[in-house]
């Protein structure tokens, strides 16, 4: 039996684990339909051209896992950013762990999709925004909006601000063989509010997971939400990350993306600005090696005027790794002053990895201002030498090149620490000591 | 200090060194000199160890050492420094940690230990009041946004804290205002000792007033093709090179 038709024959044991008479089971219904219909995205698809999802597709994923596994803080330590303190919500082979999180209903709301879904007080909330901005129809978003029951649930009323930075980490400890797992996550910043979030999938055996996520993302008028992924799993993990954000009057979100490992990693990032004066910023940087694949899909619909939307992100492919960068700006007719920048700049440290790297604008104002620019190249040969003369070897000199390269994206990181750990996973990447913490 | 003995040098097909002869004595400052394309900065990039530039033949010594198949980073390690003509930008890399790094990796290529944090505070500190530094200036990414004035005084800053046996000065008065000329000149000046050389590759007279050479070559068209004193500096900046161009001729 195919992955496929092992999902769809799913649902119906999956429906006696969930509440068939709430409203988000008819969504559900509908999604599966949806999935049955069109099934795995192939590479016929242009937005799928250079990304298989064959190989995965082969593999005997466990849709359930069967027993839940225990975790030691102590063991698991390393993965969150316990430098400082951090609302935490932590998942075990999809299973929420009480005992490594730490949630709050402290004038703000942090803690479970499965809570949201099942307690009458979150009803309206639901109601009002569970799969409203998600794709209805790609294949990949309703096929989890089927299975969805759990993931983070964040919710930040007017004007607060939440204590501290929220991780979202989700574990996978190789109990079984395969894993497939469909976090779903809502979060909403009302009007003023503000957030941090950090988000990590990591696998702790060499077990095969995949996992296809989707968060709805809800910032309205002058909220501000900075979204920060760390993608460093190891090469017998997946990841399929479909976030959808919707943006009014005067918000900001920002989203990095820091891709250094895993064996596929496709991020749909989609941004919708349904107001004027908003700010959308896009940033990631790639550093992968082996047979790995990063591929990149970023949308940035400008619905309505006097918006801004900005991405740059930086690659460094070796070995025989491969990168997809696809950014699509849409300018809508009404939505004039329209500011819109892309940026996609790239290396391929080996002669074997391949980058495919394409801008597609779709601009219907005529006063708008877009630009966008990818290159792909080697290292500067001249800066090489000038940091040789000084006395610094070719592979640190290499290395104090490919950061400088990657370097401009880090600066927007507002959490220090985080900043900091980005840079040491950078020069571990890297392979080298630089003498100094970058 | 520096021997070099027919050096032959290409880069792809183009010959570009075509036997240059030289010998620079400890405590010795040369001047080098000529017209655009004649080969001047070829020569420092060679001396430095560029791997874009083939020796096809001669061979370059530095304290009796035969330099061939010596990567730059050990010719750093050795004692040789060039200062660039267009320093190359690193944006995330401060001045201080650029040179922390590169301290340490010749540190580490001697066998030694990383200098400690304190000493390489007050190195710094020292280092930069010679050349009239801003602090503010030393968080700042390596050459990223620096005035072309600035640019040159940070190589010389370098220089000075890295202290060679052979500094080479490539075009360094280029881009300078007089001022940044003078201080750039004073940092040369107060770095010369009887123990180390200076190469000073210019194509004015100008640099030459602030850091006197003890003796001036012309190269043209690959080869040295005259010696001289201080006086060759003055002649040239009165004739120009048109009249060495006929002299060669014949």
């Amino acid at each position: 039996m195919d992955l496929k038709e092992k999902l769809v024959s799913s649902f119906l044991a999956f429906e006696n684990s969930v509440d068939v008479d709430h409203p988000v089971h008819d969504i559900r219904s509908e999604a599966i339909k949806n999935f049955e219909t069109k099934g795995f995205p192939t590479k016929k698809e242009e937005a799928w051209k250079y990304t298989s999802l064959n190989t995965l597709q082969k593999i005997d994923f466990s849709i359930f896992p069967k027993k839940e596994s225990m975790l030691e803080y102590r063991d698991v330590k390393k993965y969150f950013l316990h430098e400082i303190d951090t609302f935490k919500i932590v998942f075990v082979d999809g299973v929420y762990s009480s005992f490594l999180s730490e949630t709050t209903h402290d004038g703000v709301d942090v803690c479970l999709m499965s809570s949201a879904l099942n307690k009458p007080m979150y009803k309206q909330i639901i109601d009002v925004y569970f799969n409203k901005i998600a794709s209805k129809d790609d294949s990949l978003t309703t096929l989890n909006t089927a299975f969805s029951r759990e993931g983070a649930y964040i919710y930040i009323p007017k004007n607060k601000i939440p204590k501290k930075p929220i991780e979202i980490v989700h574990f996978s400890t190789g109990n079984e063989a395969a894993l497939l797992l469909q976090p779903r996550n809502l979060i909403i910043a009302e009007e003023n509010a503000e957030m941090q979030i950090i988000e990590r999938h990591q696998s702790l055996t060499a077990n095969e997971v995949f996992t296809n996520s989707v968060t709805e993302i809800f910032a309205a008028k002058n909220a501000n939400v900075d979204y920060y992924k760390v993608q460093n799993d190891l090469t017998t993990s997946s990841l399929i990350d479909n976030t959808y954000i919707d943006q009014k009057d005067g918000s900001v979100v920002k989203v990095h993306t820091f891709s250094f490992g895993g064996k596929l990693t496709r991020n749909n990032l989609n941004f919708y600005q349904n107001g004027e004066r908003i700010d959308s910023t896009m940033k990631g940087v790639t550093i992968i090696e082996e047979k790995q694949h990063v591929d990149h899909h970023t949308l940035v619909h400008h619905i309505q005027p006097n918006c801004e939307s900005h991405q740059d992100y930086k690659g460094i492919y070796g070995e025989n790794s491969t990168g997809v960068f696809n950014g699509k700006i849409i300018v809508d007719k009404i939505a004039q002053k329209t500011n819109a920048f892309q940026q996609n700049n790239n290396i391929l440290v080996s002669d074997k990895a391949t980058i495919n790297t394409k801008p597609q604008l779709e601009i219907f104002a005529d006063d708008v201002k877009c630009s966008h620019g990818c290159t792909i190249g080697q290292l500067d040969e001249e800066a090489l030498f000038y940091l040789q003369s000084r006395g610094i070897p070719k592979k640190e000199a290499r290395a104090l090149l490919m950061y400088a390269f990657a370097n401009n994206v880090l600066e927007s990181v507002r959490i220090p620490e985080l900043k900091v750990r980005i840079n040491k996973l950078i020069a571990n990447k890297l392979g080298v000591r630089l003498g100094f913490d970058l | 200090m520096l021997k070099i003995n027919n050096l032959h040098a290409r880069v792809e097909d183009k010959e570009i060194l075509k036997g240059i002869n030289l010998t620079v004595n400890a405590g010795e400052v040369h001047a080098i000199m000529g017209p655009n394309g004649s080969g001047k900065s070829t020569l420092a990039a060679v001396i430095a160890g560029k791997e874009e530039f083939e020796v096809t033949e001669g061979e370059v010594f530095l304290e009796g050492e035969n330099l061939e198949d010596t990567s730059p980073e050990d010719r750093a390690h050795k004692g040789i420094f060039l200062s660039f003509q267009y320093p190359v930008e690193i944006p995330g890399v401060s001045v201080t940690n650029f040179m922390k790094t590169a301290i340490n990796e010749s540190r580490k290529a001697k066998g030694l230990e990383d200098m400690p944090a304190k000493d390489m505070l007050k190195l710094i500190r020292e280092k930069s009041e010679m050349l009239e530094i801003d602090r503010k200036f030393l968080s700042r990414s390596l050459n990223e946004g620096f005035s072309g004035g600035e640019k040159k005084r940070n190589e010389i800053f370098q220089m000075a804290m890295l202290e060679p046996k052979l500094a080479i000065l490539d075009e360094t008065d280029s881009g300078l205002d007089i001022d940044a000329l003078r201080i750039v000149a004073n940092g040369v000046n107060k770095l010369k000792s009887k123990d180390n050389a200076v190469i000073v590759i210019t194509h004015y007279q100008r640099l030459l007033e602030y850091i006197v050479p003890d003796f001036v070559h012309v190269l043209h068209n690959g080869k040295i093709v005259k010696s001289g004193t201080k006086d060759l500096a003055l002649e040239l900046e009165e004739k120009g090179y048109d009249w060495l161009k006929q002299e060669t001729v014949i």
